[in-house]
């Protein structure tokens, strides 16, 4: 090879980086130009900052009681607001809600990349690995999610919330992978899936390098809404004691805290709701819109 | 007489970007006009403008008059109440245009009730004598079917059936039978001829196949760019054009009645309506282009009585010259065979229902054909829908033991390849498919597509290699980081065969390589793959539908039918003088783009529709539609076919046909 | 059509049998009856308490799958076993089941219906207001947790009566009012008030569910080749939305039934224990928290059989409605 050759040949790879960004791009221009995807991007990065750096503005912390302020609306010391404790509602909320973003992300992350592996593998190999793995998922979709979790709820002691993340992510994915089998399906009829078969690249090449990226959109989309689902199943299983075992808190655990004193107090539990509906709100727009900035046929006004 | 509907100065636009600028015509009763374009050329969405069925958000300008009636800004009730009276409309697609949760005489019954006072019993009987007249066979019973028990022809008749319902004065034909193949679309043809007969109305009839309306229309209208750009009678169009675009199309479609003629392509691809060009919008592909071509879009002159084109040089303008038939090129020497198939079977379970699956017998998608392709040699495998080619032709590629028989591929037998040999011959033999964009990953540019190939056979390198690729199909090597969306589609099947050509294959496999590609690119890259044969020496399977493509490609040709071959051979000795009557029929049914020749023809129609491959006739399986069987066999001539399967007989020097009865016969 | 159903119906009977025995597998390792008689005073000793879970089938030092055995035998003859309080699971089971599944089937009729028409009529009116305050309303409602839907409607129940009613118009607790004599009437009025806050409270979310993915599919078909047929036949955009499109819409809603029967359930059991129901769910609830092993595993298997129930009927519907997919 010559030098010129050489030379060719990296401009081509150093174009094609250069270029391969550009999709990603696009997919983003076209999100942000949406308000809907606007709005729920900043609110979200918002919850985030809340959650986060929030707790550094109050002087309580969510182990503080204050014991001269039992069940106190909200005030200048407490802008929240006491529970029956003493405790700070501010301090509490944000508190929660770290560990339900956590939570809510980390299970979304592991059930999308188990239902696009299971699905895909289901998918592109019919026969006795297709049947086994939908067999499972069936077998997972029979025994309701909630249920499951329940019954295990008293192996989630104080500290193993890992363990309940995995287990929440464990529950999420069928549905999903239902969804990428069917369309690994049409998609191994494809001719590029074809074409690269008869060109002899090995099956799971394909899957890793053909299948899945074509399904980057769903999935995308999918992890987003299930981090919205994985939140609210979360605040259920907690608000019952399933979930998040104290001390630990989270939105659940708060809500059903709140519930009981929300007639005569209630700030123990608008403050926590709101916050919830607003997350998962703002998670659920941007979901929507990147599906419609992922499909080239939409053609919303903005 | 007066027209019946006439369109002056007919603009459409989709926000600023215009679709049909300034169509004007007028059909008279009893008239056939033919509308003639590529896609994109607003032929479509000229006839959804005179229906008033746009989408929303499009702007109509100009006039549309139905019995001088302007219907461009008319109330939407009074355009209901002319929608499927006066004026009706036969769309392309018949699987998607019927609604698939109602029964077939019931929505031609609609048709007739939402215009005419009359009891659904009523209706019902006039729906039923309605398909009967478009041919429907056993039509009181067919008319309780749902549209998915149909065939593509017989949706496509009961389409016809709702248009003619409530005897329309006017009947749009939007690609009627651009869906259907060859013997289908003769027989829907006859059955629009005979709908006109019935109801007198005026037909409007859009197509991108000029060999359609050669012998259907009484005038012609050829679209480009959304103007018309040449229009006249229908002689006047096909032998004496005066608009260089007519005479590249009509030079660029590949016919039956000439092999030897090298196609001649249109440079470039079809401008697209955001951008035009200044000036006449065929300019830059058009190869009589002086200075003065660009300065101002040409007027439409009147070039004869009744014929105007949009050229300022069309007295300039000849046919396209198609040449003597140059004798035929010596053939090369054919080497040793490079793919062998013997006896192949292949049959699939037939399922029926989604929801309650079960197995309901087998379909026999290829039931034993023979074949092989020499080195160097190209072998077209044609048929229609349901033959049997396409699953011969992934048979053959899965490179695994067939059901039954045998196939060798490079001289090793499938059914004893280990999984290193398999992996040699899959570098060997390459496949190029139909739909260019579906078979490029949409997600890699053109690089990562040539390159993966390269990687998977560990070909080192690939910069290099992609380069000299890309500069052999004609494409521009610095196009290599783009991704297949940016291209056009001659453009990416280019691609795709670049991509078949990057391990240097002895063996390519074309599934339909040009049929989704527009008839002025089509050239090109049948020209392109002629070329490619000649210099590396490759021998090509060709699969497709479209038998005038074979014939200027294909130095032998096989034609299946049912999962048999029936007629296989020399290109020239089958095209020129067919044996078996199947192939008979269908070259006959293939429209040729010469008005003259079309009118004296003589077309051999076949009856109803392919049988089940899941239930084949006994003896020979084409007896069912066979026009000898019926009409010219004795009695006792026809037991044998009945009884006997026939398998193909050498009667020529290179010809053979499976029918019991074979004789020479000239059809084209 | 015999021998395909059959075979379906053996799949089907697998995977309840797999589910529940799993369900049972998983609850009699992760519960712990023993720890029922902990704080009970005074404290058995040990050899009693022994002796009672061993007659309950509840005695962790039997092996698991001994007690597996006795289970599943148990239930081959219909027999659940018992409670952890010694009564048999069987008792209660009809009653409760009974008062799920009116409370389940009420709301999945509201809201399929209510969802599907929203968004059939959203789909039409693309970008109207109609279709962006449906929207924006779903939004909402797909963000609020059942358990804080509910909870938010008891406090808007109990703030409602106080303040727009002046008397007890919704009632958040139970099913009717224990030792009410007004009469037939009154007792249907009663259970009325009872249930209308908890159908509101698990078929919102249907609704919003069922509207969004009936307004997409009725998109996707709005344009469909055989809407403009029926126009071009005569028919008015109004007629050939409703007879063609609309109809051949609800196909795919109808399997998406069957996505969303367990999510469902799952509600069902929120809205039942928050609004004091006397359900299948509450009991869930109450019997994990009582380490009550046979009674979980009951419930499971009911669930599972509901959950198999609702999907072989939405595929019943899909062929009822989609004359490709019948067997023809
Ligand atoms: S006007 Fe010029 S460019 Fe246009 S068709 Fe005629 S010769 Fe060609
Ligand atoms: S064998 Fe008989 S039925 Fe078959 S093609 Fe020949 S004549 Fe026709």
């Amino acid at each position: 090879m010559t030098l010129s050759e050489e030379e060719l040949g990296e401009e081509l790879i150093g174009a094609r980086e250069s270029r391969a960004p550009s999709r990603v791009r696009i997919v983003a221009r076209r999100f942000f130009g949406s308000r809907q995807g606007r709005v729920g991007f900043a609110v979200l990065v918002l919850m985030f900052l809340l959650a986060f750096a929030g707790p550094m503005l109050s002087p309580w912390s969510y182990t503080d009681k204050d014991f001269t302020a039992f069940l106190q609306p909200p005030s200048a010391g407490h802008w929240f607001g006491t529970l029956q404790t003493g405790a700070d509602v501010y301090a509490v909320t944000l508190r929660g809600m770290q560990k339900s973003l956590i939570v809510g992300l980390l299970a979304a992350l592991v059930s999308t990349a188990l239902a696009a592996v299971v699905g895909a593998f289901a998918g592109y190999f019919p026969g006795w690995p297709d049947r086994v793995l939908s067999w499972g998922v069936d077998l997972l979709l029979v025994l309701p999610a909630f249920l499951i979790l329940a019954i295990m709820s008293p192996l989630f002691g104080a500290g193993k919330w890992v363990l309940f993340v995995i287990m929440l992510a464990l529950f999420l994915w069928m549905v999903t992978s239902k969804i990428v089998r069917g369309m690994t399906i049409s998609l191994k009829r494809r001719e590029f899936i074809q074409a690269a078969r008869f060109m002899g690249v090995p099956p799971v090449t394909i899957i890793f390098r053909h299948v899945i990226p074509n399904l980057s959109s769903l999935l995308i989309v999918d992890a987003t809404l299930n981090v919205s689902a994985a939140i609210l199943t979360e605040t259920s299983l907690s608000y019952f004691g399933f979930g998040i075992q104290p001390p630990d808190v989270s939105f659940g655990t708060l809500i059903a805290d709140g519930s009981r004193t929300a007639v005569y107090a209630p700030w123990t539990f608008w403050f926590v709701a709101g916050l919830l509906v607003i997350t998962v709100l703002a998670v659920n727009l941007i979901g929507d819109s990147l599906r419609d900035a992922f499909d080239p046929t939409s053609t919303r006004p903005r | 007489m007066t027209p019946v509907l006439e369109v002056a100065g007919l603009g459409v636009s989709f926000g600023p970007v215009p679709a049909v600028r300034g169509v004007s015509f007028a059909v008279r009763r009893g008239e056939v006009l033919g509308i003639v374009g590529e896609s994109g050329s607003g032929k479509s969405v000229t006839s959804a403008a005179i229906m008033g069925l746009l989408p929303p958000g499009a702007t109509v300008t100009g006039s549309v008059r139905l019995h001088g009636r302007e219907l461009i800004g008319a109330r939407e009730r009074d355009l209901t109440a002319l929608r499927g009276r006066t004026m009706s409309m036969v769309f392309q697609d018949p699987l998607s245009a019927l609604t698939p949760v109602y029964r077939v005489g019931d929505q031609v019954a609609e048709a007739i009730r939402v215009h005419q006072p009359v009891s659904r019993e009523q209706a019902m009987v006039r729906a039923v004598d309605l398909l009967d007249l478009v041919g429907i066979p056993n039509a009181g019973q067919r008319a309780l079917a749902f549209p998915h028990e149909f065939s593509g022809g017989m949706r496509q008749r009961a389409m016809i059936a709702m248009a003619i319902a409530n005897d329309p004065d006017v009947i749009i034909c939007d690609e009627p039978t651009t869906a259907l193949d060859v013997t289908i679309q003769a027989q829907v043809l006859e059955v629009l001829k005979k709908a006109q007969r019935e109801t007198g109305a005026a037909i409007v009839m859009i197509t991108h196949d000029l060999g359609v309306v050669a012998g259907f229309a009484d005038r012609v209208l050829v679209m480009y760019a959304g103007r018309v750009v040449e229009a006249g009678d229908v002689d006047d169009i096909y032998y004496r054009m005066r608009m260089p675009y007519t005479a590249g199309l009509l030079g660029s479609i590949p016919r039956i009645d000439q092999g030897g003629r090298p196609l001649v392509p249109i440079e470039g691809t079809p401008p697209s309506p955001v951008a035009l060009p200044p000036g006449c919008p065929f300019a830059p592909r058009c190869p009589m282009r002086i200075e003065a071509c660009v300065h101002g879009e040409p007027p439409l002159f009147d070039v004869d009585e009744g014929h105007r084109a949009a050229c300022i040089r069309w007295e300039d303008v000849r046919p396209a010259t198609l040449g003597e038939h140059p004798p035929p090129a010596p053939r090369p020497p054919r080497g040793g065979p490079v793919l062998r198939v013997d006896d192949l079977v292949k049959e699939f379970p037939l399922m029926r229902g989604s929801v309650f699956k079960r197995r309901v017998g087998t379909v026999h998608a290829v039931a034993g054909i023979s074949f092989d392709i020499r080195e160097g040699e190209t072998l077209g495998l044609v048929g229609e829908s349901g033959c049997g080619k396409t699953t011969t032709l992934l048979e053959i590629l899965e490179l695994t033991r067939p059901q039954r028989g045998r196939i060798v591929v490079l001289g090793h037998d499938t059914a004893r390849l280990g999984a290193a040999e398999r992996m040699a011959i899959r570098r060997d033999m390459q496949v190029v498919f139909q739909d260019p964009l579906a078979s490029l990953d949409p997600r890699m540019t053109v690089y990562d597509l040539l390159a993966e190939p390269l990687r998977t056979h560990a070909k080192g390198d690939p910069g290099r290699r992609i380069g000299e690729l890309l500069a052999l199909v004609g494409l521009d090597p610095s196009h290599a980081a783009r991704y297949p969306q940016d291209f056009s589609g001659g453009q990416r099947q280019r691609i795709g065969i670049a991509r078949a050509l990057a391990l240097e294959p002895r063996l390519l496999v074309l599934d339909e390589p040009v049929s989704a590609l527009d008839v002025s690119i089509q050239a090109g890259v049948i020209n392109l793959l002629g070329s490619l044969r000649a210099r590396l020496g490759l021998s090509y399977l060709f699969v497709a539908h479209d038998l005038a493509v074979v014939r200027h490609i294909a130095d032998r040709v096989a034609v299946m039918y049912l999962g048999r071959i029936a007629e296989i051979g020399d290109v020239d000795a089958v095209y020129g003088t067919p044996m078996h009557p199947y192939t008979q029929a269908l070259l006959s049914a293939i429209p040729l783009p010469d008005p003259a020749r079309e009118r004296s023809r003589r077309r051999i129609l076949l009856e109803g529709d392919l049988p089940s491959p899941a239930d084949p006739p006994s003896g020979c399986r084409f007896r069912t539609r066979c026009p000898k069987f019926r009409a010219e066999l004795t009695g006792e001539q026809r037991v044998l076919c009945v009884d006997v399967e026939p398998e193909i007989r050498p009667l020529g020097v290179d010809q053979g046909a499976a029918c019991h009865y074979a004789e020479k016969l000239e059809v084209v | 059509m015999a021998g395909f159903l059959a075979r379906r119906l053996l799949n089907y009977l697998v995977l309840v049998v797999v589910a529940s025995s799993l369900a049972y597998l998983l609850a009699a390792s992760a519960l712990d009856p023993r720890s029922n008689y902990a704080d009970r005073t005074p404290k058995p000793p040990p050899a009693v308490v022994d002796a009672q879970l061993t007659a309950l089938n509840l005695n962790d030092r039997t092996p698991l799958i001994q007690r597996y055995a006795t289970w599943a035998a148990g239930v081959l003859h219909g027999d659940f076993g018992k409670s952890v309080t010694g009564t048999p699971v069987n008792d209660d089971l009809g009653r409760r089941a009974g008062v799920t599944a009116r409370l389940v089937l009420l709301g999945l009729a509201c809201g399929s219906l209510a969802g599907v028409l929203l968004g059939a009529y959203a789909a039409v009116r693309q970008y109207g207001w109609f279709d962006r305050l449906s929207a924006g309303l779903s939004f909402v409602v797909l963000a609020v947790p059942v358990v804080v839907l509910a909870n938010t409607l008891i406090l808007f129940g109990t703030w409602a009566n106080e303040n727009v009613f002046g008397r007890q118009v919704f009632l958040v607790s139970g099913e009717y009012s224990a030792g009410l004599d007004t009469g037939f009437w009154g007792s249907v009025l009663d259970r009325a008030q009872h249930l209308i806050l908890p159908t509101v409270s698990l078929s919102l979310g249907l609704i919003a569910v069922f509207s969004r993915y009936q307004r997409n599919m009725m998109l996707d078909v709005l344009g469909a080749d055989y809407v403009r047929t029926a126009m071009a036949k005569g028919l008015s955009r109004r007629q050939a939305l409703i007879r063609h499109a609309l109809r051949t819409a609800l196909i795919p809603v109808a399997t998406y039934f069957a996505f969303t029967f367990g999510t469902l359930l799952i509600g069902a059991t929120f809205t039942e224990k928050i609004f004091g129901w006397h359900g299948l769910g509450e009991q869930l609830i109450n019997s994990i928290f009582t380490n009550d092993v046979n009674t979980v595993a009951a419930i499971s298997l009911l669930a599972a059989i509901a959950v198999l129930c609702a999907s072989l009927a939405a595929d019943l519907l899909h062929a009822a409605l989609d004359p490709r997919v019948r067997a023809g």
